[in-house]
């Protein structure tokens, strides 16, 4: 953690003695992101997906999600299903890598057995939604190339290339607004054509532990399918303190209980 | 009747002051409708649908059902790339990475969302005791002999694959890109969709010459439709060329044909103004009409022309009298005969298929417009050119001709002939009840275009063409894991695997068996539906989670997991045939499932199946309704009702000759052929008036019995009625040279029609003109009595 601090604020010198290239501070925009979100520990919150067609038809899906954060490597998570009833107790475990592939195992209840996920398969998407598995994976610096755009006012535009040749997005535009500690409002992707497919928006943000922005919905809007997937979470809770153990595969095997 | 007359008389003479008027005014009538056709020209614009889309209408029960569905699922536009290595063998490092290579780029297609190849298909195996999902070939380059080896065996077992992507033998593979567009304007969409996959398959064949390439899918249909437009928009060229020869050869004069020329140009222009206006895109049935408006206005010139220029040339009269004379004698027919056409290509907007609208709606604009032009600018041109006379040209016709003979022929034998033509018609209608629907899209087109030689090619090699689509449902959210839905849906599968039509089924329950086994360890006992509904759904969700970007099963399970979609690929086979099997499939879900799997089978091959069905029925009022307008406008052109009713005869006869010989033929009509019921009448009712006109003027006027007045219209109009054939026909013909059947089987059958139009015109017509005059005293006939002169009285 320090070595980061160290690495940024020498960054943040240099830049100041030298013009910085688009390349330069599109990554310094990146590591301020992750620096101002730096130190929550863990969190865990109640989540709800509802998946709606271009007719409005909408499925339902719940979730609690638990996020332990990590430092010389990438942060873990644990997602385990409320509903619908027959994938309830079901749960995924991650293991973000800040190089490299992530580790993925799933709990089935249903057999009583932890399975591991196809690591190199995780731009398709989840649970049917609209969100790749790898828009909702930890967001580690090391996994993307940056590309300053521009500054509107408060809110800087930087461009982010995937390093994993089997994203399925050449770029997105991410935006973030520097005077809410670096919160992210919006994301663009890009497909492997250069289309826009799915412009990600962040809603009713809150300040925790008046340092951290959580936004309470998700909304991800698939401009060539018509279809939308919204996220609703309920209050953050920063108070339980994960361990390691707590994000373990005995431990997925309880989450879902 | 006297009323009537003078009707008659009074429009003789607005006939006479209309000429006069436009001779006197020449140069300002002139000068007005080239600013009319120009002005409308100017808000001219040629525009192409190529959208199979277009072929139906909004309402149309079976398009609403496929959109429903792609609402559901997703809207699935596609282009299959096939290729065929020389070498006979998909499985060699070398022909992997070029596919690999192709699949890659094939993601570059605008609003592609989707691309499966036999390289990326996701194949699921059990590595330990977890799920493995991953390419089934990925860098290829680096693959021994042996692995190579392996993913042969793989993909020829695997049925996603087999008679879809791949062929038993692994020769020929399939590259499937689906492209998701947006839909706001197909006339641009299509063709940026076609020109980037013609360039990738080019700099594909280029870098790769060992493969053979062919293309299909909805993509390339909507090409083929789109270049079918434009191809049958130039057949324009070649009748331009007939109508010049066609009209000079019966004037030999420059300045008549030079006229011609003008008025039909005018006509055409207007149409594309009215075009323009309209906002109507072109597609490749309404893509005719430069050629319908051009055969059919021409027709209007030339009587116009061929009067006045008999009246010059052989009654000697100046060339102002000749015109006022010619227009006198012609306003009437020329005016009737246009009413006539125009109904009856407006009756094409009873139908159900708007492109029919289209083309009816632009040619009775550009007809209307040419029956203007013809009796303003023609006159007003002929007025200003000078005429010049051959001395000597005049010379009088002593020898009986051969309409003479012709009607002598006739009146010797009305009965017979009535009875015999009869006879045939009864036959050949017979026959045209045999006649069978049938709406194959891919045989809309002949060998002439790629687009059909490619499907055929891959109808013979790969897969198939058409197919048909069942969303089937569980009632329930999540219901698809549901074991008993499984259980069904997968006893649905191998009914659909047993038909003889089928030659690939899509369906749910072959992801369920496979991810199945593969949580087993492979097992092939396991090669089953689940039968616990929480294990469906966690593997499900386990399978979900491992399937990269663009590979997911949202094109087959909506998103609450209540429903998914089955798609059956079919071979070759007919509308009617398309039609029964649907309705087996249909019937099966019936019997052998319980009511929320009930589902109708839905697919752009099922709707253009059902499509001249549901044309012929919407017609069907249509051509009632023309009936009775043209038979309307005949009771009041001729002044009779008898005669009236008696036109039908030879009116509708034909059309029923034309689908009886069409019945030996070819046996299978299609969709454009359902029109030129209402199309053929107000063309052929044309003969039918020239002959009974003068059949009664030699009755009236001249007192003539019935034999003597069949005698005299032979003389007056026969000349005119095989003249005005001979142009309809090479219209026809060109038209029928189209290779895109619902014109060319259109024309076709028009081609037949008109001809039989002139045969009963000729034979069957005035023998009934004859026996319905029977009463009357039989006066003897002697071929000398008639005066040839008679013939100038046109």
């Amino acid at each position: 953690m320090k070595k980061s601090i160290l690495t940024v604020a020498a960054f943040s010198v240099i830049s100041l003695a030298l013009a910085q290239t688009p390349e330069e501070r599109g990554l310094e925009i990146a590591k301020a992101a992750e620096l101002a979100d730096e130190g929550f520990g863990s969190s865990s919150v109640e989540l709800k997906m509802v998946l709606k067609n271009k007719n409005g038809q909408t499925s339902e899906r719940t979730m609690t999600t638990r996020t332990l954060e990590l430092t010389e490597d990438g942060d873990k998570s644990l997602i385990a299903f409320g509903s619908p009833k027959d994938v309830k107790g079901t749960a995924t475990l991650t293991y973000t890598h800040k190089v490299g592939s992530d580790d993925q195992w799933l709990y089935l209840p249903s057999i009583k057995r932890v399975k591991r996920i196809s690591s190199n398969n995780k731009s398709g998407p989840f649970v049917g939604s609209e969100f790749a598995y790898e828009d909702l994976s930890s967001q580690e610096v090391e996994k993307y190339t940056y590309k300053f755009l521009e500054a509107k006012g408060n809110l800087l535009l930087v461009e982010q290339d995937p390093v994993d040749p089997k994203s399925g997005y050449t770029r997105r535009i991410v935006t973030y607004n520097k005077d809410k500690g670096y919160r992210i409002e919006k994301v663009e992707f890009y497909d492997r054509k250069n289309a826009l497919l799915k412009t990600l928006t962040y809603s009713d943000y809150k300040l925790y532990k008046n340092k951290f922005w959580r936004a309470a919905t998700f909304n991800m809007v698939n401009h060539q399918s018509n279809k939308e997937t919204l996220l609703k979470f309920s209050d953050y809770d920063f108070g339980v303190a994960f361990s390691e153990d707590d994000f373990s595969q005995v431990a997925l095997q309880r989450a879902g209980k | 009747m006297n009323a009537l007359k003078k009707a008659g008389n009074s429009v003789n003479t607005f006939a006479k002051k209309w000429a006069e008027f436009v001779i006197k005014f020449k140069w300002p009538v002139l000068l007005l409708t080239i600013l009319l056709a120009l002005g409308l020209a100017s808000q001219g614009k040629m525009e192409f649908d190529g959208d199979y889309h277009v072929f139906f209408s909004e309402s149309n029960p079976e398009l609403e059902a496929f959109d429903a569905l792609q609402e559901k699922y997703t809207k699935d536009d596609n282009i299959v790339i096939v290729l065929a290595p020389d070498n006979g063998e998909i499985f060699t490092k070398e022909n992997l990475v070029a596919i690999e290579e192709l699949t890659a780029s094939a993601w570059n297609t605008p609003y592609s969302s989707r691309v499966d190849a036999v390289t990326n298909f996701q194949h699921t195996s059990a590595v330990g005791d977890d799920l493995y999902v991953d390419d089934l070939s990925y860098e290829s380059a680096t693959k021994t002999d042996a692995e190579i080896m392996e993913i042969k065996a793989k993909a020829l077992k695997e049925p996603l694959l087999l008679h879809r992507i791949i062929n038993e033998k692994g020769s020929v593979t399939a590259i499937n890109v689906t492209v998701r567009l947006p839909g706001v304007d197909s006339a641009a969409e299509i063709p940026e969709v076609t020109v980037a996959t013609r360039k990738m398959v080019d700099e594909f064949k280029e870098k790769h010459p060992q493969f053979k390439v062919y293309t299909t899918g909805l993509v390339p249909l909507n090409t083929a439709f789109f270049e079918a437009s434009q191809s049958d928009l130039a057949l324009i060229g070649i009748m331009l060329l007939i109508v010049v020869a066609v009209t000079f050869l019966l004037t030999r004069n420059f300045f008549a044909t030079l006229s011609t020329l003008v008025v039909v140009l005018f006509s055409i222009m207007s149409a594309v103004g009215f075009i323009g206006l309209t906002g109507i895109k072109l597609t490749p049935p309404s893509a005719v009409f430069p050629t319908m408006i051009l055969t059919l206005a021409v027709a209007d010139s030339i009587h116009i022309l061929v009067t006045m220029l008999q009246k010059a040339r052989k009654d000697g009269m100046d060339k102002k009298e000749a015109l006022i004379e010619s227009m006198r004698l012609n306003f009437m027919p020329v005016f009737i005969t246009s009413l006539t056409t125009v109904i009856g290509f407006l009756t094409m907007n009873f139908g159900d298929v708007p492109p029919f609208w289209h083309l009816g709606n632009i040619t009775a604009f550009g007809m209307a417009m040419a029956f203007l032009y013809s009796t303003t600018t023609l006159p007003a041109l002929m007025a200003i050119f000078p005429l010049w006379k051959k001395k000597g040209a005049i010379k009088k016709e002593e020898k009986i001709g051969m309409y003479t003979k012709l009607g002598l022929f006739v009146i010797r034998q009305p009965a017979r002939l009535a009875v015999i033509s009869l006879v045939v018609i009864g036959g050949l209608t017979y026959l045209a009840t045999l006649n069978v629907f049938n709406d194959e899209f891919v045989e809309y087109f002949d060998d002439s275009v790629q687009f059909r030689r490619d499907s055929d090619f891959i109808n013979d090699n790969l897969t198939g063409f058409y197919n048909v689509e069942f969303s089937v449902g569980s009632g329930e959210s999540g219901g698809i894991n549901n074991p008993e839905y499984l259980q069904k849906l997968n006893a649905f599968e191998d009914w659909l695997n047993d038909q003889s039509e089928v030659v690939h089924v899509n369906a749910f329950s072959e992801v369920a068996r496979r991810v199945n086994r593969s949580m087993h360890g492979d097992d092939q006992t396991y090669y089953r539906v689940p039968d616990n509904r929480e294990e469906a759904a966690q593997f499900l969700l386990l399978y979900e989670l491992s399937l990269p970007f663009g590979l997911d099963l949202n094109n087959q399970i909506n998103v609450d997991k209540s429903e998914t979609r089955v798609t059956a690929t079919l071979k070759n086979i007919s509308s009617a045939e398309m039609i029964a099997f649907s309705a087996r499939a249909e019937e099966w879900l019936g019997n052998n499932t319980d009511e929320p799997m009930h589902s109708i089978g839905v697919s752009p091959t099922m709707m253009f199946s059902k499509l001249g069905f549901r044309q012929a029925d919407s017609m069907f009022n249509g051509n009632i309704v023309a009936l009775i307008l043209i038979s309307l406008v005949l009771m009041l052109a001729l002044r009779n009702f008898k005669l009236g009713l008696l036109s039908i005869i030879p009116n509708v006869t034909p059309v029923l000759v034309g689908f009886g010989i069409w019945a030996l033929y070819k046996g299978q009509i299609n969709t454009g052929m359902v029109i030129v019921f209402g199309m053929t009448l107000g063309i052929i009712v044309d003969d039918t008036v020239h002959f009974m006109s003068k059949f009664l003027r030699a009755r009236r006027e001249l007192g003539y019995d019935a034999k003597q007045a069949v005698i005299y219209a032979f003389e007056t109009v026969g000349r005119a009625l095989v003249t005005t054939t001979v142009v309809l026909l090479s219209g026809f013909a060109v038209l029928s040279t189209s290779s895109f059947a619902l014109n060319s089987y259109m024309a076709r059958i028009t081609v037949i029609i008109i001809t039989a139009a002139l045969i009963i015109d000729f034979l069957l017509l005035p023998a009934l003109l004859i026996l319905s005059s029977r009463k009357e005293e039989e006066i003897e006939v002697i071929p000398n009595q008639l005066k040839p002169e008679l013939k100038l009285d046109k």
